[in-house]
């Protein structure tokens, strides 16, 4: 039985591969290559993450959802909350913090929303992330209201390293190492049972009741920690920048990381970096020269890749490669 | 006096809701197809208002015609050339594409017409105040709630006392029984599609006053139109009617109330609301 190919690639698929390493080295090597654009860079790997926590409940766990932002800006707010009124400014307690806070959110609203499915369920996501950023423009006493709160200054991280507010060495570098810890979490994660579970809940949800698998209480915690790795993502985000306003929680940031993950290849780890770099150096390159031209192509590129190209760009090179491999 | 202008105000917005919505209830409950495009056929139904009205001096009344015909029409050629190909795809499909769409008609309207915001010019016999003995009142608004009441009683009577009326309501419920007994439902969905986009043209039109009228529309107003649908129940034109009043109303008294935030407590509504009932006010289960 082991000895089938079929068994050995399954057996295997958990197994680090030599491309593994690219993003990490060009996430290096960019930071030699490109030093007066850290700043931009730094927010590049910031989407990153906050692409890679939707990865895991839209491309493993299948949920669709257009509320996602709502954690990265529970996270973004507990950030600058604690800094603004309690002068709590030690960057790692508040990177665990914003993981907390944005990891409770996503349990609670995990737990309420999750009962529904389809249309339902796309709307319960949109309301909750709503109702945060009203919420977070009526308490402006606390929130800033609508102008957010601007100017956060953060301590040095672990002590050593000083937010550079001219260069943002340091926040890269803080930026790319928070990344890789939480990309191997969330690596682990998915090669577990319980992602394969997860998986499974996908791909059959009924299979998945009828084999005793406990499917709402894996889906909330999937959501959990999805919302728990976006908190973190905008508690980097607020410790690069030093500001919070309501557009971590609107409906543009939430339907940004969708397209960039769509983009890239959802449930594929990686999709989330490809599409983050490819849309956000479009982004950055067009939309300042070209705004309306830059929406129209990305709304005619969102129509292409949904009848086209459902896999994104990691899903094109794949074909292409079994093409190639099969003459 | 006071609680009665703050009601009419409400219930006029919640027309402009209601004409938009219904469109989109029909056809979500007929094709479960998500599409977030819907306030897109809305916002360009308003500029072909405004444009026909300032460029070639067309009345209102035939303005918001106009705008009916031009983008039912587009939504035929739509539906049959891009939409009809995503029916069987998944539902994360169904969002990019229609956020894909929402996006291309923000850029074609920016691009053609401008940035900045439009302004319906209104007929005089609908700007100023009304007596209704009682109270004085806004007329256009008072217009609107007419206009809606009347739309609903048609649609109502269409939907109960025609053939076609009974084939969707057919096909809302269950879609492959009402297929087995001969329904076509696709040639069904493209004259319901049609409609509901005209509607919402026409909605666009008459709610410019109110809404206003600018490329940013369809994405502001996207999810009032989804909580209207997912509340009033899908497929189903009474339900959509309360959702879309019961929410203008609350909306127009918390605006006035919390005038920063006070829209939270539509969405906190909605979400206890719909955990409730899933299938909205009068929706079936299962359905």
């Amino acid at each position: 039985m082991s000895g089938l190919p079929a068994v050995q690639e399954l057996a295997a698929r958990h197994r680090l591969r030599w491309w593994e390493a690219l993003p990490w080295i060009a996430g290096i090597a960019a930071f030699f290559l490109f030093p007066n654009y850290l700043s931009f860079g730094t927010l590049v790997l910031v989407t990153i993450l906050f692409a890679l926590s939707l990865d895991l409940v839209l491309g493993y766990a299948g949920i669709v959802t257009l509320g996602h932002a709502a954690f990265f800006g529970a996270g973004a707010y507990t950030v600058g909350i604690l800094a603004a009124h309690w002068n709590w400014t030690e960057p790692l307690s508040g990177l665990v913090a914003a993981a907390l806070v944005a990891g409770a959110v996503g349990l609670v609203s995990g737990w309420v929303v999750l009962r529904t499915q389809g249309l339902t369920l796309l709307m319960l996501t949109l309301c909750t992330m709503a109702l945060l950023e009203q919420a977070a423009n009526m308490f402006s006493g606390f929130t800033g209201g609508f102008d957010g709160m601007p100017g956060l200054s953060f301590q040095p991280i672990l002590g050593l390293f000083e937010f550079d507010v001219l260069y943002f060495r340091s926040q890269y570098l803080y930026a790319l190492a928070v990344l890789f810890a939480c990309f191997v979490v969330v690596r682990m994660l998915v090669y577990s049972p319980f992602g394969r579970s997860l998986t499974g809940i996908r791909e059959n949800l009924l299979r998945m009741h009828a084999v005793g698998a406990p499917v709402r209480a894996r889906q909330v915690f999937a959501y959990a920690i999805s919302a728990a790795i976006a908190g973190v993502a905008g508690a980097v985000f607020v410790h690069a920048t030093g500001y919070v306003n309501l557009a971590v929680l609107g409906l543009d940031r939430a339907a940004g990381v969708l397209i960039i993950l769509i983009l890239g290849g959802y449930g594929r780890l990686y999709g989330a970096f490809v599409g983050a770099v490819v849309y956000m150096v479009l982004e950055h390159t067009l939309s300042k020269a070209y705004p309306t031209a830059w929406q129209l192509g990305l709304g005619l590129g969102l129509m292409l890749v949904a009848l086209y190209a459902r896999n994104g760009i990691l899903g094109l090179i794949d074909a292409l490669r079994r093409r190639w491999s099969t003459p | 006096m006071d609680l009665i202008s703050t009601l009419l105000g409400g219930l006029a917005s919640g027309m402009v809701l209601f004409i938009v919505s219904v469109g989109l209830s029909v056809t979500m409950g007929l094709m479960g197809f998500v599409n977030l495009a819907h306030g897109a056929f809305a916002m360009l139904g308003g500029y072909v208002v405004v444009y026909s009205m300032r460029h070639w001096g067309l009345p209102f009344a035939a303005a918001l015609a106009l705008g009916f015909v031009a983008v039912a029409l587009l939504a035929v050629v739509l539906e049959r050339t891009l939409y009809a190909r995503l029916y069987r795809a998944s539902e994360l499909d169904q969002v990019l594409f229609t956020i894909g769409l929402v996006f291309v008609m923000i850029a074609l309207v920016t691009l053609g017409v401008g940035p900045e915001s439009q302004r319906v010019v209104l007929p005089h016999w609908l700007d100023g105040q009304t007596d209704l003995g009682f109270i004085k009142y806004r007329t256009y608004s008072l217009a609107l709630i007419l206009a809606g009441s009347l739309l609903m009683l048609a649609l109502w009577l269409g939907f109960e006392r025609t053939r076609i009326g009974a084939k969707i309501r057919a096909a809302v419920d269950n879609r492959r029984m009402a297929e087995s007994v001969g329904v076509d439902v696709g040639r069904l969905f493209t004259l319901t599609f049609a409609l509901g986009s005209g509607l919402a043209a026409v909605g666009g039109g008459l709610g410019a006053e109110i809404l206003g009228l600018d490329p940013q529309y369809p994405l502001r107003y996207l999810a009032y139109f989804l909580i209207v649908v997912a509340v009033g129940g899908m497929g189903r034109v009474t339900g959509v009617f309360f959702a879309a009043l019961l929410i203008g109303v609350l909306d127009f008294v918390l605006k006035i109330e919390f005038p920063k935030g006070g829209t939270m407590f539509i969405y906190a509504l909605t979400l206890v609301f719909l955990l409730a009932r899933p299938q909205g006010i009068f929706g079936r289960k299962g359905a």
